[in-house]
Order: structure tokens, then C-alpha cells, then sequence
């Protein structure tokens, strides 16, 4: 009884909105490879750390106050007086790192397996460009607060822009609305911060999702399911992304739900990588702290642009290393895609290029002394070896044949 | 119709291709006051009055901070010893005559000042805008023995000397700005404002 009612309710809203249809077409009938791993809980993590995003930064907004006066004591008036308020706050600055974690992850996967190879261009490019936005959006989000590091973070990062030649400095002075870091800049952040960037960000994330489900997800493999498909048109190592990668993803979900739980309920600042502790003091235009880094996630690039000694250089070393990521699918030349079939010269420059990334993280992190930036130097040549030959050694890396099918 | 298609163009095409030109100017055209609108504001501009600050209880080797249109500026009575130190930098510099740095023409290059012992500077990198720090003694165990005193900026890395001039293999493009100013006769500082202004000359 109960049955026939929905199903004609469903019917009913079938004829007028395809719901069914959609369903079927994205989840129930979406046939994904059936070898995915591991690295394949960070797509829908990313989601899910978005959604929480969303979710505490409108609840935020309830109590914050965007002006240089207020901004400090609201974030501290969230934290002692609204009820639950410390939660969302720290569920909110947690989930900013975590969405760096899952994302990071995420694109590591995309390197191992040769996702952003054809037919996969555009969706890794989707991807690129979500990292991007989610960049920015930390930098704008990371002003709000209004304490040491979010006054001299943005002051240092808005002045990368007066690097460009000729209009450089108008340029800075039109994103800060003023002519240094002000009431003013922390106003139009939070704007950006809380309608511009997370419309774009929504929007780039239903495209990524339109692509992924136009092309058809890659695998640990890195061979085309679609290439052997049964008589029914069916891929044949395919299976239904529902019920089949939704319950493997709840386990995901689980598991990253437990770790962050222990994070923002027992370590919200984890020693200052989360929560800087120089952001306690209110900020101050007089003073610059002593010692100033970004948080963990812009600290590679923050390291190539300390260690280069020439500002424009420097800044366009450091747009360097973050875009090279998105001409991947045309700087490889590998017969195969997945890290499985990959020779070792690749595996070669794959480890050199990680121990670079984390240790240009790591020198980020720390004061320059002499010896540091010789050392950083030497691994952003590492960092840049990786992209720049890669199109050299991806060529003669004595690969294995890859399998017909999924093994 | 057939005249039209003597052309390679018909008509749709060409009112099409109009329309659409039409539509882009306009769009252009209406986002201008949205992009204007980040400009500073008229009362963001109004705030870059002059300073007026009371130096005469400054002591010698001693450095104090104002703010100016938001900005530190620091006021340093510099000891002839440093100023000695001064002239002798020179080769380590990347523009030891500011040439290509900011300060009003009637500041010495070298030293950096109307007065030589009094040093007035916008206390702000010229890398990236961090406040670098006082290390005036020769042979801060922080920065090294051969260091001869002057500015540290912990962001960077960048060094300048006791007259701001930046030395060379930093990522610092050049000295540090010196703002307009002028003292007047009760060893009252201007900052903001030029002394040819007033014609009150220190």
C-alpha cells in the first residue's frame, strides 16, 4: 500500500522532472571500474568536507562581524560565548586543512594512475581549477579572523601582485581597496569569501562531476573499461556505482569522520599547523611578526618563492610550481598510464618529486637561514625536474605491457 | 537573398554577428562601474594626511615607530658611528646611490636623510610589505659576524643597512622608501608632506 503510493508519487514527478532518470544515469546504473583502492575515497571526501564548509561557514556568519574593529572580538565572542560556537569554529578551520588534505591526496591519485591522460584532459583541467578557487578561498577565508598572521598573510600575499610589471602596484591597491591592508580589504574578503568563491567552487565541482560521468572513471589500471564491454553495452569489469561504491565510500567516510573528530575535539590548533599561534594576538600594521609563514598547504610554493632572490621571479617561480599541474596531460608521453606498468626511471622522478614537495612544505614552514635556502634551492630543482623532463624520461621508461582487462 | 550571398554573408549572419558585438560592449560597459567600485573610496583617500611627531626626547642609536596612512615609519637617530658605518657599505649593494628607489630628491642617496643623523623611512619591506626588524649591533649572533648593522625582514630574508638600502642577493628589489617630510624649528617631525610646501625649511 504504502509501496504503490510512492511508487506513483514517483511516477507522477517522472512525467514533470526526471528524477528517476537521473538517478539511474549518475549513481544506480553509473558502471565504475571494479578495482578501485584506496585512493579512491578523496573524490567524495572532498565533497563531503565542502558540504561541512558550507554548512559551519553559514552558521559563522551568524555571529561574525566583518570590520577591522569587530572581526577579532567576534571570532573570540564565537569561541567563549556563542553555544557550541568553539565546535563550528573549529569544525570549520579543521575542515579548511582537511579539504587541503583530501585534495592533495586526491591529485596525488590522479599522478599514480594516469588520470589526467586522454581522454581525461578537461576533468583533470576542472580539477586544476577547483584547487585554484579553493586556494584563493583559503587565502581570503585565513583574512577574517583578523589576527597577526591573516594581516601580514595577506599583506604579503596581495603584494605578490605588485610584482607584475607596470601594473602591479594600482593592482594592489584596487584588490585592497586602499592603500595598505585595511577595514576596507577585510569587508570585500569577506564577501568573496562567503558568495563569490563558493559559488564558483560549487559550480566547478558539478562540472568536474559532469565530465568525470561523460568520460568514465579511471582505475588503478589505467586501461579503459569501455573497451570491452558485453552484449548488454555494459563495461564488463564495471559495477554500479550504487549500492557497490556509495557503501565503500561510507566506510571512507567513517574512518576520515573519526580522525577529524580527534583533531577538532582534542588538538583544534595541532601545535600551530591548524591554527597558527601568532593569529591569538589581534592584528597590528605596526608590527610584522617575527616570523611569518603561510599555513602547511601554501608552504612548498611560499618555499620556492623565498629562495628565489629577484621579486618577480620569485613571484612567478612560485605561480610556476602550482601551475605545472595543469599541463600534466601533455607533458606525459608514457605508453601507460598507471604508476603499475611504469618503469623505473618514472618511479624515479615520481619519489624525488614527493620527498621535494614535503620537504619544500617543511622549509616553508621554518625561519630562512643560509644553509635552509641552499637546501630548499635544491629541491625546487627536484620539484621542477619532475615536470620539465617528464616529457624525456615518461618517453623512455622502459614500461610493462598493460592487462586486456582490470586485473 | 541573392545579393546576399554574393558577399559570403547573409543577412541573419550579419545581424547576428551585430547583436552579439552590440551585447559584449554593453557588458563591458556594465561591469565598469562594478570593477571602479573596488577602487579606494573617497575617505580612503582622505586618510593620507600629514603626521606631526615631537622627536626631541629621541635618544641617539634609538628607533621609534609612527603610523602614517597606516603604515610604520620609523624615525632612527642614528650615532656617527653608524653613520660611518654607513659610507662604508657600498660594493655588497645592489643600489647603494638610490638610484631606483623611492625618496624625495632633496634626501642625500648614500645616507638617506636631510639631517645625517636623522633617518625617517617607511619601516615596510620592498619585497612583500613585512615590517623588517631593528638589528642595529655589528655582529648579531642572529645574523652573523660580518654583520654591520642595519634591517632584518623575517618574512624573506632581505637585509638592508642603517640608511635602508638594500644589499644584494635578497629577494628585496630595492631600499626601502623614504616618505616626504621635514623638521620644523621646535625639533618637530612632518611626516607626509614636503618641506618646499611650507618653506619651512629645517
Amino acid at each position: 500500500m504504502i509501496s504503490e503510493i510512492l511508487q506513483r508519487s514517483i511516477n507522477w514527478i517522472d512525467v514533470r522532472f526526471p528524477v528517476t532518470k537521473l538517478w539511474k544515469d549518475q549513481v544506480a546504473e553509473y558502471y565504475a571500474p571494479k578495482n578501485f583502492n584506496f585512493w579512491y575515497y578523496f573524490g567524495s571526501l572532498a565533497m563531503l568536507v565542502f558540504a561541512n564548509q558550507v554548512i559551519t561557514g553559514i552558521f559563522l556568519t551568524m555571529s561574525y562581524k566583518p570590520s577591522a574593529a569587530e572581526a577579532f572580538g567576534s571570532v573570540e565572542y564565537i569561541m567563549r560565548d556563542v553555544p557550541w560556537g568553539w565546535l563550528i569554529r573549529y569544525m570549520h578551520s579543521t575542515g579548511a586543512s582537511a579539504f587541503f588534505v583530501v585534495i592533495y591526496l586526491h591529485m596525488f591519485r590522479g599522478i599514480i594512475y594516469g588520470s589526467y591522460r586522454k581522454p581525461r584532459e578537461l576533468l583533470w583541467l576542472i580539477g586544476m581549477a577547483i584547487y585554484a578557487a579553493l586556494m584563493a578561498e583559503a587565502f581570503l577565508g585565513y583574512l577574517l579572523p583578523w589576527g597577526q598572521m591573516s594581516y601580514w598573510g595577506a599583506q604579503v600575499i596581495i603584494s605578490l601582485f605588485g610584482a607584475i610589471p607596470f601594473i602591479g602596484e594600482d593592482l594592489t591597491i584596487w584588490i585592497r581597496g586602499d592603500y595598505v591592508v585595511s577595514d576596507v580589504t577585510l569587508n570585500r574578503f569577506f564577501a568573496l569569501h562567503v558568495i563569490a568563491l563558493p559559488f564558483v567552487l560549487a559550480g566547478l565541482v558539478v562540472a568536474h562531476l559532469m565530465a568525470l560521468h561523460e568520460v568514465g572513471s579511471n582505475n588503478p589500471d589505467g586501461i579503459e573499461i569501455k573497451d570491452n564491454k558485453g552484449p548488454d553495452g555494459i563495461p564488463l569489469d564495471g559495477i554500479p556505482f550504487h549500492p557497490y561504491y556509495t557503501v565503500k565510500d561510507m566506510v571512507g567516510v567513517m574512518a576520515f569522520l573519526a580522525i577529524a573528530a580527534v583533531v577538532v575535539f582534542f588538538m583544534p590548533s595541532l601545535g600551530g599547523y591548524l591554527l597558527e599561534h601568532n593569529n591569538f594576538k589581534p592584528a597590528d600594521p605596526m608590527v610584522t611578526p617575527t616570523h611569518i609563514a603561510p599555513l602547511w598547504y601554501f608552504t612548498p610554493f611560499y618555499a620556492i618563492l623565498r629562495a628565489i632572490p629577484h621579486k618577480l621571479l620569485g613571484v612567478m617561480g612560485m605561480g610556476l610550481s602550482v601551475g605545472l599541474f595543469a599541463l600534466l596531460p601533455w607533458l606525459d608521453r608514457g605508453a601507460v598510464k598507471s604508476i603499475r606498468y611504469r618503469g623505473w626511471i618514472y618511479k624515479l622522478f615520481l619519489s624525488v618529486f614527493v620527498v621535494c614537495f614535503i620537504g619544500l612544505g617543511y622549509l616553508g614552514m621554518q625561519p630562512p637561514t643560509p644553509v635552509s635556502t641552499m637546501v630548499t634551492r635544491i629541491l625546487a630543482v627536484g620539484y621542477f625536474g619532475f615536470f620539465i623532463l617528464m616529457p624525456i624520461y615518461t618517453r623512455i621508461d622502459p614500461t610493462k605491457p598493460e592487462p586486456e582487462r582490470l586485473t | 537573398m541573392d545579393e546576399d550571398q554574393e558577399n559570403g554573408v547573409t543577412r541573419r549572419q550579419l545581424l547576428t554577428a551585430t547583436s552579439v558585438a552590440a551585447s559584449g560592449l554593453g557588458a563591458v560597459a556594465a561591469a565598469v562601474p562594478f570593477v571602479v567600485s573596488m577602487q579606494p573610496s573617497e575617505r580612503a583617500k582622505a586618510m593620507g594626511a600629514p603626521v606631526e611627531v615631537d622627536i626631541s626626547r629621541l635618544d641617539p642609536g634609538h628607533l621609534m615607530v609612527v603610523e602614517w596612512r597606516g603604515k610604520p615609519v620609523w624615525i632612527l637617530k642614528r650615532t656617527e658611528e653608524m653613520i660611518e658605518r654607513i659610507k662604508q657599505n657600498g660594493e655588497q649593494l645592489r643600489d647603494p646611490d638610490s638610484e631606483e628607489s623611492i625618496q624625495p630628491g632633496y634626501v642625500d642617496p648614500v645616507l638617506r636623510s636631510i639631517e645625517p643623523t636623522l633617518l625617517v623611512m617607511v619601516g615596510i619591506c620592498t619585497h612583500l610589505g613585512c615590517s623588517p626588524t631593528f638589528r642595529p649591533e655589528q655582529g648579531d649572533p642572529e645574523m652573523g659576524h660580518s654583520w654591520d648593522g642595519g634591517f632584518f625582514c623575517p618574512c624573506h630574508g632581505s637585509k638592508f643597512d642603517l640608511a635602508g638600502r638594500v644589499f644584494a642577493g635578497v629577494p628585496a628589489p630595492t631600499n626601502m622608501t623614504i616618505p616626504p617630510y621635514y623638521l620644523t624649528q621646535n625639533q618637530h617631525l612632518v611626516i607626509g608632506e614636503d618641506p618646499n610646501n611650507t618653506g619651512d625649511i629645517a
